[in-house]
Parts: structure tokens; C-alpha cells; sequence
């Protein structure tokens, strides 16, 4: 089977005293083709994650095969076939961009070339640029430079490493339209985002926290899963407003959100009491109010 | 002058003939929370660092805490507090220690240090955590850490830089809500942030496009103006007409 198929990882660090689980008990599966986000904040363990299915590292117990390889036996094909995109640029800062791309294009055995068609979308933004060190790239331009080599042997797999990461919102928008367009060259991706507005963009999302895959579905089966009432409110003195909801019997937790705070009822059928000048809605819960709630469940 | 913390009056910032920060000009009501926003390259640190007294401008006026950014700029850095993702406290010293070692640098005396460390400490709820080294802490809680030990020395100002990359979504507010008691005691607070949810917090938010201040108002107005439901979508139709590639 293709596609990334894992089954009951675990790892952990080694600290000065006890230890650092850096996953628990990770099962996932991810069919060929598809664009899956993997979501969750620093520390959460994505890229301990990223670094097992790129057989960078050993996990500590469980398996998991990426295009049907298993990633302890078959390490070496499995370098051959996938392509990663670090969350550190890891590119060679002293080569151009054009030498960097040849230079991982010889090394797969194939040539810029013979893929271009892969990369023309992204290569032709940093083209003009390709006489100049990769060092010298601002952050936008290394992380699309880092894309074009990470896809110039075709590979049948990509992950890629908070690709977005401290990333202005013009310049994120363009790297996910990227990612559709290479998700419809039939390529799996696996791509993790500290950005929760991020997940709509994916087919599915897998939401992690402290090395727990919270919950992994589609982003609007997770938003139907959220199962409580939700308001959205808003009045004059927001901090005032904040500490008022908190400490309502009607309310399980509130918390800013944007320019209103959201409410999540303990029951549908009882409603906070609020003055008639505090605006107040139902709303259809985001991804981020189910990692909120989902962080809250497993917290508690 | 006393309600402004900041002003600037066409201030601009040259590297040879790249214009970084072509003519900006805005003020900012002390115990404002401030959102300075802009694409990468847009010229929002290179603003910064002259509002932190670290980099002469080319041109323009401009004042921080009342301090003229030229001539002042000593007496700029000991009334403000500073934080960013990328550099805030030392993960191989100690809670206390970081503590210690900031408000000592600016000019705190021990006893005044000791009294307000365990008022921070209770607060943040890291007292049985004090002598562990900020290394060992989780993410959330050394931000969270780092944002109280920048206000510390009741700075007039604090310039947060994109202060919760990475950060998860309950510590994030958790990190909002300081904020808010921050300007609620009357600190000028000044963000950067990538987070378009986060403008919405704000009271005025400014949105930086190739050197210059294209928008400036509240996020409501700032809506409402472009006709748009969210920051996010002001931003993008802002930043889009960016000429200027990143630097």
C-alpha cells in the first residue's frame, strides 16, 4: 500500500532526570495522494514525527512503512522516494540557487531538466534570482527554494516541516495555493503548521499536543465532532467581559477569539445571563476551538 | 505630550539607496495596545529598532516616552521592555536568576527585586519552578515568563516582537490576557504579529507595505473601510500590492 502508514509510535528523549515523551502512541494512516496537515504548536512532537517517516531516526517502539517501505528495514528506498523539507533551511548557503538545485538533482540520479515541470511553478518566483547564494535568499525565497529541491527527483512523498512558519499571510497563501496544485500532480503530502487556519486548506488534519494525536479527520468532521453550543460575544470592556463569562456557572470556559470572545456552554438549553448591551451569537466552532476543547479533554 | 508614548513624524530609515522605512507618521496613547503589522520585508523591524533607541533614523522625528529618538536614545532604552520569540531569556540560568539579571541591568535594587520576583512568581504561578532552569520550562510557560520579566521594570513601553510564534492556542490567550492587564496599568504596548486573529486584539493596528504606513485604525474601522470580515482578509488585500520583494 502507498501512502504513510503508522502504527503505534512512541519516542521519547533521554533528560538529566527521567525522560521527554516525545510521542505516544501514534497511530495514523494517510492515503496516497492526500494532503494531510499535521497541527499542533512547538514541542508537540511534529517533527519527531517527520524525522521517524524520513528514517532519520529509530522511534523507541511501533512501526511505519511511507509508500508501502517499512521505515527501519527499508530505509535506503525510502530516502530514494520521498522528498523533506526541513523546518530549519538545511540547504547549502555558499552554492547559488541554481547549484543547489542541480546539486540535489545529481545526487537523486536525475536532472532539472527531466522534472522540471514539478517545480516550474515554484522555480520560476526564484529564478531571476539564481546566480545568487542561497545565504543571501530572504526567508520567503529559501523556503521556495528549499520546495524545488526537496521535489526535483519526483518523489511520491513530500513532508515538509512548518514550511509557513514566521511567514506573513500574503506569502503563506501562496506556498498552500503551491501545495493544491502539487497535491493534483497525485503526489501525498504531509505538512505541519503551528497556524490552525491553515487546517481548511488540507484534505484532513491530524491535531497534536504534547505527543498525542488529539484527533485526526477532516476539518468539518472535526467541527461537527466540537458538540456544544458555542457563542460569540462581544461588548464595550472586552477584559471585563472576559473575566464575566469565566466566572459564569452557564459557561464551561470562554477565551478571547479574534475581535469577540467565545463562549462554550455547559448546556445548549441554558444561557448566560448577559446586559442588553453585550452582543452575543451562535457560532459554528473553528478548528481552533476544537484544539482548544480537544487540549482541555486530554489536560484534564 | 504626557498621554502620547510614541510619535513619529515622516520617520525614514535609508540603507544606501534602499528605503526601508519611507516616511511613516502615527502616534500612540500611552496604555495603547498598538499592532504593527506588515510582510516580511515590509520594514516593521527595521521601524522597531528605531523606536528601541538601537538604530539612528535617516530622517524624520520621532519620540519614545517623550525621548527624542536622536539625541535620547540611552534614556529610551531604560524606559522601555523588550521581547521577542527568537531572543528573550536565558535558557541556562534559572527563573529567579533571569529575573535577577534583568531588573539588575536596569538599575532595580535587590530589595525591590525580591519584593515584586515573588508577586511575578505567584502570579504566573511558577513559584515551586523559581530555581529551575528556564531550559527545562514548556514553551507556554516561558513566554509567558519572558513577557512578565520585559515589564518587569515598569517600563513606560514594551515592544513585543511577534511574541507568540509557536505558541498553542490557550497559552497564546493565556499570553493576551497579560497583555491586556499590562495597558490596563497604563504600559504602551507595541506588536508585531503574524497571527491576524491577534490584530483583532488591538486597540489601533498599522499595516506596513514596502517601507510605508498604507492603513491605520482600528481593527473594526479597518473593516469596515475595506468592506471585508476579518483582519486577515485586510491584510491580504493590503500586502498584496507590494511591489518590493523580501530583503
Amino acid at each position: 500500500m502507498n501512502g504513510i502508514t503508522i502504527n503505534n509510535i512512541s519516542k521519547s528523549y533521554p533528560l538529566k532526570k527521567g525522560k521527554q515523551e516525545a510521542l505516544k502512541n501514534i497511530e495514523l494512516t494517510i492515503p496516497e495522494g492526500e494532503l494531510f496537515g499535521l497541527i499542533g504548536p512547538d514541542g508537540a512532537g511534529k517533527t519527531t514525527l517527520f524525522r521517524i517517516l524520513t528514517t532519520l531516526l529509530l522511534p523507541d517502539s511501533g512501526t511505519a512503512s511511507v509508500n508501502g517501505l517499512d521505515t527501519t528495514k527499508d530505509f535506503m528506498q525510502i530516502r530514494k522516494e520521498v522528498g523533506y523539507m526541513p523546518g530549519r533551511f538545511s540547504l547549502y548557503t555558499d552554492l547559488t540557487v541554481e547549484e543547489n538545485l542541480n546539486f540535489f538533482a545529481n545526487i537523486f540520479n536525475t536532472s532539472v531538466k527531466e522534472n522540471y515541470h514539478l517545480i516550474k511553478e515554484v522555480y520560476k518566483m526564484i529564478e531571476p534570482f539564481k546566480k545568487v547564494r542561497a545565504g543571501k535568499l530572504s526567508g520567503g525565497m529559501k523556503q521556495k527554494l528549499a520546495l524545488s529541491c526537496a521535489l526535483i527527483h519526483k518523489p511520491k512523498t513530500l513532508f515538509l516541516d512548518e514550511p509557513t512558519t514566521g511567514v506573513d499571510a500574503v506569502s503563506r497563501k501562496e506556498f498552500w495555493e503551491l501545495l493544491r496544485s502539487l497535491r493534483a500532480e497525485g503526489i501525498t503530502i504531509m505538512v505541519s503548521t503551528p497556524y490552525m487556519d491553515e487546517a481548511s486548506l488540507c484534505d484532513r488534519v491530524g491535531l497534536i499536543q504534547q505527543g498525542s494525536m488529539m484527533g485526526v479527520d477532516t476539518p468539518q468532521h472535526l467541527r461537527n465532532a466540537f458538540g456544544k453550543k458555542l457563542l460569540s460575544v462581544k461588548g464595550p470592556d472586552m477584559l471585563q467581559l472576559l473575566r464575566q463569562l469565566q466566572a459564569m456557572d452557564t459557561v464551561e470556559h470562554a477565551y478571547p477569539f479574534g475581535e469577540y470572545h467565545h463562549a462554550v456552554l455547559k448546556d445548549a438549553a441554558f444561557l448566560p445571563e448577559l446586559p442588553a448591551n453585550i452582543e452575543v451569537k451562535e457560532v459554528e466552532p473553528d478548528i481552533e476551538d476544537c484544539f482548544i476543547s480537544l487540549m482541555r479533554t486530554h489536560a484534564g | 505630550m504626557q498621554d502620547r508614548a510614541i510619535t513619529a513624524e515622516k520617520l525614514t530609515k535609508k540603507f544606501g539607496d534602499f528605503t526601508a522605512v519611507d516616511q511613516i507618521s502615527f502616534e500612540v496613547s500611552k496604555g495603547e495596545i498598538f499592532g504593527f503589522l506588515g510582510a516580511n520585508g515590509a520594514g516593521k523591524t527595521t521601524a522597531m529598532r528605531m523606536f528601541c533607541g538601537l538604530s539612528l533614523p535617516t530622517s524624520g522625528v520621532a519620540t519614545v516616552g517623550g525621548f527624542d529618538v536622536y539625541s535620547e536614545n540611552e534614556k529610551i532604552k531604560n524606559s522601555i521592555g523588550y521581547m521577542s520569540q527568537r531572543f528573550s531569556l536565558y535558557d541556562d540560568l534559572s527563573v529567579i536568576e533571569n529575573i535577577r539579571f534583568y531588573a539588575g541591568i536596569y538599575g532595580m535594587s535587590s530589595k525591590a527585586i525580591r519584593v515584586k520576583a515573588e508577586h511575578i512568581l505567584k502570579g504566573l504561578e511558577l513559584e515551586a519552578e523559581k530555581n529551575m532552569l528556564v531550559g527545562s520550562l514548556p514553551l507556554g510557560w516561558k513566554q509567558k515568563l519572558a513577557f512578565s520579566v520585559a515589564i518587569f521594570h515598569e517600563p513606560r513601553i514594551v515592544f513585543l516582537d511577534e511574541p507568540t510564534g509557536g505558541v498553542d492556542p490557550i497559552t497564546r490567550r493565556e499570553f493576551w490576557q497579560l497583555i491586556y492587564e499590562a495597558a490596563g496599568e497604563g504600559i504602551t504596548v507595541f506588536v508585531t504579529t503574524h497571527y491576524m486573529d491577534e490584530a483583532e486584539y488591538c486597540n489601533r493596528v498599522s499595516i506596513m507595505v514596502d517601507g510605508r504606513i498604507e492603513a491605520l485604525d482600528t481593527p473594526t474601522g479597518m473593516k469596515k473601510h475595506m468592506g471585508v470580515g476579518s483582519m486577515n482578509e485586510v491584510f491580504l488585500q493590503l500586502a498584496r500590492k507590494a511591489t518590493r520583494t523580501e530583503n
